[in-house]
């Protein structure tokens, strides 16, 4: 479905120094950079595959998802999404996609958001019965109800979000490219927007392309995960996969009938370390071949009344990777990637 | 980008297009009085030919002029640059790059769904100016009219043209919308809009005749007036849809080329 080789996007951009020399200079000579936004990523996508795409700020991965919807002429490398070659914006790929960015809308800020699906229903050629059923179908799963008849500017980001979604799939696209679909949405509407997504992926058995900084969104879509830093791929697998060679760690959540001492908690992890301590509640963190171990220690020598095994939180494994990374490039050389595609975020935390 | 899908959209384009005019009114009446230049013109150009004719220009002929001028300025008016400027530079183009229409109609589909808002504050200009001046300093010739039909779809198209390659610029330059200014430069001297081209001096009128700036606004004014009998308004009409073939093959160039750089930045 989707295959990308040797990917490279680098722009030139221009730079100068502050100050009134500087910009007087550049008038006659202006110092150009070329950054690699994209630095020779491969991967293949399979049909009907959900792939959350991580990484930190400007690593690249929003503009990989603007090659691969056609925006972006990438320097070098080859892609291809459902047979066809993005750059070339044939009529048939952009009606097979659909891009969202959390940041950018297409909806006619004026008007309904009824009119920009009746936009898209004209160009994409979608058949009336299709849309009328289509609509009907967007409307029940996204709660949209009277929001289609309102100015668009008068919506909130949440129910303009969902007409966001409802406007991109009005032609029913296989491939869907979701960039930051979530952003600035609250907790309730994050969770409408990730299960609406689920469901049309099941249903329609669309492949679906995730970049989202709340980490709940892809533990809940994507049991894929890819991670790119600084243009470059660290990681290519399973969330649970990312999870474990990064940290390798469990925490062990206690809850006491009476309280306990700080010391006591101490000598119970040797290999670990107590994460918060208060009189009736701990949160122990321990390699995972300790677990057993502490927890058998824990029960036989403490007043435990609840006790649960947890992965550490999401953002931290993935703050701790990018930092990791990040380390490890400061001290490996100018473009400070990856080893070009391996992953390096498995070594001894 | 199939010409099939295009022309299959574009009713439903124009008819967005005009629900986003009649949305921005406010904007467009104040773009309508944005635009009586000709009108203050008039009043100039009405003053100094008081006592005399200038060029052969009484002040019955500087009347039919200047709201010829007017009307053609209200029906050819195009400002799509300000808008691909803003699309290029903020990156929300890409969200007309993901449909399967190019952009490129689009924007022609706005400008011209605003057509009907603008015949609607031109008429009854053209109405008063009919009333003024009589139809003694307008045109009699009805094949002159049907040249002017096919002048002010020329024209409107080869602004629209050159506001696409100004647009364009947006892809290469930091700062676009300077092209636009030097343009409108030109534009005012050269175009008629100001200043009838018959009152330039010899030199200045050969040079307007082969510029692009008069095949915009003052040559359908004079085909309105009655300056040109038939052959030479077909001669006139033929330099204009030269241009606009010409601005044709620049902007398809320059949309092609911008589109490699565009850097969809933001979101």
């Amino acid at each position: 479905m989707i295959r990308v080789r040797a990917l490279r996007k680098h722009y030139t951009v221009h730079e100068r120094a502050p100050g009134i020399a500087a910009a007087v200079r550049a008038l006659f000579v202006r110092e150009k950079k070329t950054v690699a936004a994209v630095d020779g990523i491969d991967f293949d996508i399979a049909p009907g595959e959900r792939v959350g795409f991580l990484g930190p700020n400007g690593a690249g991965k929003t503009t990989t998802l603007k090659v691969l919807s056609g925006l972006l002429h990438p320097t070098s490398g080859e892609v291809s999404v459902d047979g066809f070659e993005p750059k070339r914006r044939q009529d048939a790929f952009l009606k097979r996609i659909m891009l969202v960015l959390g940041q950018k809308q297409q909806l006619l800020w004026d008007l309904p958001p009824s009119e920009t699906f009746e936009l898209n229903r004209a160009v994409y050629d979608v058949p009336r019965p299709q849309y009328d059923e289509t609509l009907r179908e967007l409307t029940a799963l996204l709660e949209l109800g009277d929001l289609v008849r309102k100015p668009t500017r008068t919506l909130s980001l949440g129910e303009r979000m969902k007409c966001e979604l409802a406007a991109a799939l009005i032609h029913r696209p296989n491939v869907l490219f979701l960039d930051e679909p979530t952003i600035g949405l609250d907790v309730s509407m994050q969770a409408t927007v990730r299960d609406f997504v689920k469901r049309y992926n099941e249903r329609n058995a669309a492949t679906l392309i995730l970049t989202s900084h709340y980490m709940e969104d892809v533990a809940y879509l994507c049991p894929r995960v890819i991670v790119i830093d600084k243009g470059r791929l660290v990681h290519d697998g399973s969330l649970e996969d990312l999870v474990t060679r990064t940290r390798p760690d469990k925490r062990i959540v206690l809850r006491f009938s009476k309280p306990v001492d700080a010391q006591d908690l101490a000598a119970l992890v040797q290999r670990g370390k107590v994460v918060s301590h208060d009189a009736g509640h701990s949160v122990l963190q321990v390699h995972k071949d300790a677990v057993n171990a502490v927890v058998g220690r824990a029960l036989s020598t403490l007043p435990v009344s609840d006790l649960t095994v947890e992965n550490p939180p999401l953002e931290e494994v993935m703050s701790e990777l990018f930092a990791r990374h990040r380390g490890g490039a400061n001290g490996g050389g100018a473009n400070g990637g990856g080893a070009d595609g391996g992953p390096r975020d498995g070594a001894g935390a | 980008m199939s010409l099939r899908n295009t022309v299959r959209a574009l009713p439903t384009l124009l008819r967005i297009g005009f629900l986003e005019a009649v949305a921005y009114r406010a904007e467009m009446f104040v773009w309508v009085l944005s635009t009586t230049m000709p009108l203050v013109m008039l009043a100039l150009w009405s003053a100094v030919a008081r006592d005399a004719p200038i060029a052969g220009y009484g002040r019955g002929q500087f009347t039919a002029y200047f709201l010829s001028t007017f009307v053609v300025r209200q029906l050819t008016g195009c400002w799509v640059f300000w808008e691909m400027n803003f699309e290029v530079k903020n990156g929300t183009l890409a969200m007309r790059l993901l449909r399967p229409v190019e952009p490129i109609w689009s924007y022609a589909a706005e400008g011209l769904a605003a057509m009907p808002m603008r015949i609607l504050v031109s008429m009854p200009v053209a109405g008063i100016a009919l009333a003024v001046t009589g139809a003694r300093h307008l045109s009699h010739d009805p094949f002159v009219w049907l040249v002017w039909v096919a002048a002010i779809f020329g024209a409107w198209a080869l602004t629209l043209l050159i506001n696409v390659i100004v647009g364009c610029a947006a892809f290469f330059l930091e700062s676009s919308l300077k092209v636009m200014d030097l343009w409108l430069v030109l534009f005012f001297v050269f175009s008629g809009y100001l200043i009838p081209i018959d009152l330039f001096p010899a030199r200045m009128r050969a040079l307007a005749n082969v510029l692009p700036f008069r095949y915009q606004i003052g040559f359908p004014v004079e085909l309105m007036t009655g300056a040109h009998p038939l052959a030479g308004a077909l001669h006139l009409l033929a330099r204009q849809w030269m241009w606009n073939a010409f601005a044709l093959v620049v902007a398809v160039l320059m949309w092609r080329s911008g589109l490699k750089r565009f850097a969809a930045y933001g979101g």
